[in-house]
């Protein structure tokens, strides 16, 4: 694979008179995970909705390894499928089961056998240590759980990009590290990633860049060393104050 | 005491006002509940028996020999549970297809885009029509007014095809309703997962948002066909001889209404268990959502 695994070009998004994304310009290279941080409202959702083509850009251009998925007559349903996304309320769907839940889109969308969407699924239930919950229901797991089983499901497309949309905000604390330890998984086998978070330690911790968003514009962007310790921009030192101050870094 | 259902809050104590209830009701609950259901049928009883009329009502209506000679049938007056069967055959069929015809009007109501803008159009227009007008008149116009086309393959069906046909239109609309009610009520988060995976609108709609909504509406679909059973009554405007129209033959020609009783109960008799399943499922739902509530 040549070239950035995604990259942003100048993206506009409004919602009525709300400019919400201003021109944001991003590349991430491939096995490269990316850490979008920033208050409430800056637009770190509203970007990953536009690169899952869930909202349709205003302006710009997006390219997924190659392919411009913004531009006119893209089929939709492809471009998804290279596209993993995970949701901060995990959205499983309530009536089928877990496996059932993993196997849907390959079966349907990839055309897999029921034989080999389940063999794959039972494996990636067994790497993220779900095995046993394979036949239950999502209403009957944690909310750690559910979420493994949410990134599993996405996984099970093998897409080339997983968007992660503030993936631990609706879990219990003490629920966060299973799920987190999930995508530190993730990370280390090389899965590109562009991750939406307000886990400050985490984005430090996992990231080779992290971007700072404020009112839809990246303010400032590099390593999470430089990044968390000397911030150039005075609003991401301002943010990072905040950030300490409630004692989540 | 072990009537309590499963939940976290077992685990922690037992339950002690849900004790005291239970107690109750084995004791001074039940003696104050026969007593007053002993005395309600009392009160009911002593009218129904001191009315001026009762005699000729019980003579009228309650006849032994009429209500088993009615059921059965005579040479010249057809069985009222013979005439019963053609009421299931009607509202079986008629389920069948409105079952499908209403998820199709809802579906289509559902459509987004402007190029299928007439085909929403055609689906409102269609349940606004068929709720308003009456079922009889439906049936009416359906039944006299098809076969004076003189199409060929319309217009030379029988009296029962034509009030099948009037009753699927009718209350495909009232369902078509139920299944949309359904159908908003799945959150647009289930869509928008199914879409993140690449399934299609139309796989989204089928594997993600009908399953879950066709569970939620059972209970009110179930209602509504526990109308539809009673409704078949009305097809015998068309000259069908179901069993309304069955007894009323028997009561004209008899001077004995024990034939309308005997209609009465069939329709009763068939209608409890479909009551009685939908208040099962209802429990069923309440109890699952709980349980999602907990976990």
């Amino acid at each position: 694979m040549n070239g950035p695994a995604l990259s942003l070009e100048g993206v506009r998004k409004s919602f009525g008179e709300n400019e919400v994304l201003r021109g944001i310009d991003l590349v991430v290279e491939p096995h490269e995970v990316v850490c979008l941080i920033g208050a409430s409202g800056s637009g770190k959702s509203t970007l990953l909705k536009c690169v899952n083509l869930t909202e349709p850009v205003d302006s710009g251009r997006i390219v997924v390894e190659g392919e411009e998925i913004t531009a006119e007559g893209v089929n939709v349903n492809r471009v998804r499928r290279k596209i993993g996304i995970v949701f901060q309320a995990f959205n499983l769907f309530p009536h089928m089961t877990v496996l059932q839940n993993i196997t849907l889109a390959p079966r349907e969308v990839l055309k897999m056998d029921r034989k080999a969407a389940e063999g794959r699924a039972s494996e990636l239930l067994e790497r993220f240590g779900l095995l046993d919950k394979r036949d239950e229901y999502p209403d009957r797991l944690s909310g750690g759980q559910q979420q493994r089983a949410a990134i599993v499901r996405a996984l099970a497309m093998r897409p080339s990009v997983m968007l992660l949309d503030e993936v631990t905000s609706a879990l219990d604390p003490e629920l966060v590290a299973e799920v987190l330890g999930v995508i530190r998984g993730l990370a280390e086998e090389g899965m590109t990633m562009l991750i939406a978070t307000h886990e400050m330690g985490f984005a430090r911790d996992i990231a080779n860049r992290v971007c700072f968003l404020e009112a839809g514009t990246i303010l400032e962007q590099g390593p999470p060393e430089r990044i968390f310790t000397s911030p150039e921009n005075p609003r991401t030192r301002r943010f990072l104050q905040r950030i300490i101050a409630a004692g989540r870094l | 005491m072990t009537t309590r259902g499963p939940g976290p809050a077992d685990s922690l104590e037992p339950s002690p006002p849900r004790d005291r209830g239970s107690k109750m009701l084995g004791g001074r609950a039940v003696l104050v509940s026969s007593l007053s259901t002993i005395l309600f049928f009392a009160v009911i009883a002593a009218i129904v028996v001191l009315a001026p009329g009762s005699e000729i009502v019980a003579e009228r209506f309650f006849d032994p020999f009429h209500l088993r000679q009615s059921f059965l049938g005579t040479e010249s007056e057809p069985s009222v549970v013979g005439a019963f069967l053609l009421n299931v055959y009607i509202f079986t069929i008629s389920e069948v297809f409105i079952l499908i015809l209403a998820l199709v009007i809802a579906v289509v109501r559902g459509i987004p885009g402007p190029i299928f803008f007439p085909f929403r159009m055609v689906a409102i227009a269609y349940t606004d029509l068929f709720r308003g007008i009456p079922l009889i008149l439906v049936l009416y116009i359906i039944g006299f007014g098809v076969p004076g086309l003189g199409l060929a393959g319309l217009s030379y069906l029988s009296d029962v095809t034509y009030g099948i046909i009037a009753l699927v239109l009718v209350y495909s609309a009232y369902v078509a309703e139920v299944y949309r009610a359904g159908i908003e009520s799945v959150h647009e988060s289930q869509n928008a997962a199914a879409r993140s995976l690449g399934l299609s609108r139309w796989q989204s709609l089928r594997f993600v948002i009908l399953p879950q909504a066709i569970r939620r509406v059972i209970p009110p679909l179930l209602n509504d066909f526990i109308g539809l059973q009673k409704d078949t009554a009305l097809v015998s405007v068309l000259g069908s001889i179901e069993a309304a129209r069955a007894a009323q033959i028997y009561g004209a020609s008899q001077f004995n209404y024990a034939s309308y009783v005997v209609a009465a109960l069939l329709f009763v008799l068939i209608t409890i268990p479909l009551a009685r399943f939908t208040d099962r499922l209802i429990a069923r739902d309440k109890r699952r959502r709980q349980a999602g509530a907990v976990a």
